[in-house]
């Protein structure tokens, strides 16, 4: 599958294409849902993360090259949600901005679309990022009373709209929640991964013990002060509030599955493996190696590359949030990268599960050679190098919040090592998922 | 949070029953407003030495109003009095007894000055009394004064020249010095050049406020911002929602740091070096309470409020004063309470670290001397924050009419006092404890 003609790129050595650096970045700390940020917007929210960048890095009244987020859940009066969020800050109000909606992926190809624009000198600086929430989810009426209520806005006399209402039955009052379910399967997320969870037999112990180091790596870093200058609090949270520093093996061993329950295989997924719903915002300053010397700001580190992929998962060709397995090796090659190159993994935990399984495929001869097209396994990953700062499972996963989080956390790590290479690897539904590759800065 | 006694006795017929019933009235104190004269009229400097008409001149180059002798019924903005020259307390009949006639001549808000030298730093006896009866002479007047006006002195320092004391001389006439009242600000020499931008008097200046996400840190970092800094303003990580707002408010950036953590030193100043290039002022303004009486003191309340208010800034300061970052001129401004003077009641712990922060500024001034860095403390006492609207309304109730002001100060006297501190004006002062709080009885 993977693309040989295209063979190793040279744009890192183009002289027409210049670094997009990684300056920083900001979050608010990650809720689940229904708490503390129940009654907040995904403007507030994304409004208070870019507020907190802005005080970070003294960006008071600039004018951004553009900023760019967006949410999964999100309003229809939010079509300009950014843009809105601009508005509202202490940025300069003639910054521009624009939405992205890539599922799980958006956070990520804000930081991607951006850096590109960066790089090809079209913008100096740009903010990437996102935001959910899933407390202040958009409820939509049903279709029957949606069609009522517009032919009846566009009706003229009172027999007309009269009889356009006789139409309306009971059951078209009834609203429409959102639901994490796939649109074309009606599965839910977590049934999709339940599927691939049991295809790479992937045990409940692995899952557990991912989800603990999850926690464990989350509250440390906490400790040791990595996030006081990537989280600023909201709301009064002043932590990650999904973070359980005391959990343990017998802990997560105690809960009941919740997905795969109707499957063969014994079901081992239990919301101390997936990921709760969540509320939250992150972004991240982007700008190229000029923009920062000139205002005398931190570069933590290059974005390289990056790369999208979608798998058939509607007639069950390959699991809902397997595609960044087939998005790897195709990026590495692009970049004559294997993954013993990497000193840190950042492997987004929509479910334990996702990661395994991923994990598993790459190391798997005949699914690389058969399946990726390789020429053998992609390779192992260094466990001890995977989501060492904490990832979703501990920390949570507002959506589109879940890329700025990656990114922002990803080079400041990188920074702080002083050398390197990072790897990002997220999921998406639809069958959607994005790689990319973060390098430190030579001192 | 506001006075209401002082709302209400300066506002219609409430005013006029509290005068015929003897209560205290408060007055809407004079403070520093943008392009508002430096004092409400004329200026008067008596003494008739030389260095009292050098001083005149110098007024005069202000564009002011000067005085040398009262004028019958002319309301006045402040009265200076030239003292330095004093070698028997007999020569302090003459110009004290001319500077009470002239009392009843000055204006609401005015302001009382007199310059003087240290009775320390004399061996005569007689020279000594006469210096040091100053101090009795000034306290008094402000205890005497009504309508805002306030009286301070300046100490110059011997063989210091007359115009050494002209920046503080500035401050104590302007609206900037509310709230400081009854106090004595010694003055040396700096031999440097002190004339600044009096609207921006810190511009291209890059300062740390700690404390910075409410009260009065905020307040600081708000007047460092108006005289022209740039502000990194510091608080924990878990204050960082406000530092954040008080950032974006004043075009600053924030910092979220322990600062009681082992890194804080290095960290505040890579932020400043990376961001600014170099660290002109640092204001040490963190500090937490935990009262209880020492009978019922256990090592947790102790221990935090010692670490918090005075051992980060020992350790900060080490580092810094041992950093090129910080500049050759940089100036170091610490909060220090009137607890830490007068003692306070549940206290102990507090007291003890804000006593101790006073010991610190005198011996690293000491040691600062003559290399063009200074370090100060600025002393409040009772300033009403979120902290004081806290305490029971009795005890808030005699703490504001204690002073000779008869009311509390405002965060910003605090601010303003410590902006002076580290303006260009202030480079001959250096070890000086200057209390914000309106002489209060309390420490006095």
């Amino acid at each position: 599958m993977v693309d040989q003609a295209a063979g190793q790129r040279s744009a890192q050595s183009s002289p027409s294409v210049r670094n997009a650096v990684v300056i920083g970045g900001n979050r608010i700390p990650f809720a689940r849902s229904g708490g503390p940020y129940a009654y907040s917007s995904n403007k507030d929210m994304l409004t208070a993360a870019l507020d907190g960048l802005v005080a970070r890095f003294g960006l008071q009244g600039e004018r951004i090259g553009e900023v760019a987020a967006g949410a999964v859940l999100k309003h229809s009066r939010d079509f300009n949600l950014t843009r809105e969020a601009v508005l509202g800050s202490a940025l300069a109000a003639d910054t521009p901005a624009y939405d992205v909606q890539q599922a799980c992926a958006t956070g990520l190809e804000t930081v991607i679309g951006l850096a590109n624009k960066i790089k090809l000198g079209q913008i100096e600086s740009g903010i990437a990022g996102g935001v959910d929430s899933a407390s202040d989810a958009p409820i939509a009426v049903s279709e029957g009373l949606r069609r009522v209520l517009l032919d009846l806005s566009r009706a003229k006399t009172t027999p007309q709209k009269l009889s356009i209402l006789r139409r309306l039955r009971p059951r078209d009052l009834a609203p429409n929640a959102p639901t994490t379910g796939e649109p074309r399967t009606g599965l839910s997320m977590g049934e999709h991964q339940a599927i691939t969870t049991a295809r790479w037999e992937i045990s409940r112990e692995a899952q557990d013990e991912l989800a603990l180091n999850s926690h464990h790596n989350l509250a440390a870093a906490y400790e040791r002060g990595f996030f006081s200058d990537l989280v600023t609090p909201y709301r009064g949270v002043t932590r990650d509030a999904n973070v359980r520093a005391d959990t343990s093996m017998e802990k997560l061993g105690k809960l009941k599955p919740v997905f795969g329950k109707d499957l063969d295989a014994p079901p081992t997924m239990t919301a101390g493996n997936s990921t709760p719903l969540t509320d939250g915002a992150a972004t991240v300053l982007l700008g190229s190696e000029d923009y920062a010397r000139r205002n005398n700001l931190p570069m933590l580190a290059n974005v390289v590359d990056a790369e999208a992929a979608a798998v058939d998962f509607v007639h069950g060709a390959e699991g809902l949030l397997m595609a960044p397995v087939y998005a790897m090796p195709r990026m590495l090659q692009r970049n004559g990268l294997t993954f013993d190159d990497f000193d840190f993994f950042e492997i987004h935990e929509a479910f334990a599960g996702t990661v395994l399984s991923s994990l598993a495929a790459w190391e798997n001869e005949d699914f690389c050679r058969n399946t990726l097209g390789l020429d053998g396994a992609l390779g192992k990953v260094d466990r001890s190098k995977l989501n060492v700062n904490g990832s979703s499972l501990a920390a949570g996963h507002p959506f589109a919040a879940t890329g700025g989080r990656i990114v922002a956390s990803l080079a400041k790590a990188l920074a702080e090592k002083g050398s390197g290479r990072g790897l990002i690897s997220v999921c998406a539904a639809g069958g959607m998922g994005v790689v990319a590759i973060l390098e430190a800065r030579e001192k | 949070m506001t006075d209401k006694y002082l709302t209400l006795v300066n506002s219609g017929p409430a005013g006029k029953v509290a005068r015929k019933l003897g209560l205290p009235k408060p007055a809407v104190l004079r403070r520093y407003r943008h392009g508002a004269p430096l004092v409400p009229g004329p200026l008067l400097v008596l003494g008739s030495t030389a260095a009292a008409d050098s001083l005149a001149t110098e007024l005069l180059g202000w564009d002011q109003d000067v005085r040398r002798h009262a004028r019958p019924g002319e309301k006045l903005g402040a009265i200076v009095v030239v003292l330095e020259h004093l070698a028997d307390p007999g020569e302090l009949a003459a110009p004290v007894l001319e500077l009470g006639q002239a009392l009843r001549q000055l204006e609401r808000g005015g302001r009382i000055v007199t310059v003087s030298r240290p009775a320390r730093e004399t061996a005569n006896p007689a020279e000594a009394a006469a210096r040091q009866g100053v101090d009795g002479i000034v306290r008094s007047i402000g205890r005497e004064l009504r309508a805002g006006a306030t009286a301070n002195g300046i100490v110059l320092r011997d063989g210091a020249p007359i115009t050494a004391a002209a920046g503080t001389l500035r401050f104590l006439l302007s609206g900037k010095s509310a709230f400081v009242n009854g106090q004595f600000i010694t003055v040396g020499d700096a031999g440097q050049d002190a004339t600044q931008d009096e609207d921006r008097p810190l511009q291209g200046q890059t300062a740390v406020v700690t404390g910075a996400a409410r009260g009065i840190g905020a307040e600081i970092a708000a007047v460092l911002s108006r005289d022209g800094a740039s502000v990194v303003v510091v608080d924990v990580p878990a204050a960082g929602e406000q530092l954040a707002a008080v950032a974006n408010r004043i075009g600053g950036t924030a910092l979220q740091l322990d600062i009681t953590a082992d890194d804080a030193a290095a960290r505040i100043l890579d932020h400043v070096q990376q961001r600014y290039g170099s660290l002109d002022l640092l204001v040490h303004n963190a500090g937490i309470t935990r009262d209880k009486l020492l009978a019922n003191m256990d090592s947790a309340r102790w221990n935090s409020v010692l670490a918090v208010n005075l051992a980060s800034q020992l350790r900060v300061n080490e580092s810094l004063l041992a950093s090129d970052v910080f500049a050759a001129s940089g100036r170091i401004v610490c909060l220090a309470s009137t607890s830490g003077i007068a003692g306070n009641r549940g206290q102990s712990n507090y007291a003890a670290s804000k006593a101790g922060v006073i010991g610190m500024v005198r011996s690293t001034g000491s040691s600062l001397e003559g290399t063009g860095r200074t370090i100060n403390a600025v002393a409040p006492g009772f300033i009403e924050t979120e902290m004081t609207a806290r305490m029971p309304f009795a005890t808030r109730e005699v703490a504001r009419r204690l002073s000779s002001l008869q009311q509390g100060g405002q965060p910003i006297d605090v601010a303003e006092a410590i902006a002076f501190l580290a303006s260009p004006a202030a480079a001959g002062v250096n070890g000086e404890v200057v209390r914000v709080c309106g002489q209060s009885l309390v420490g006095a």
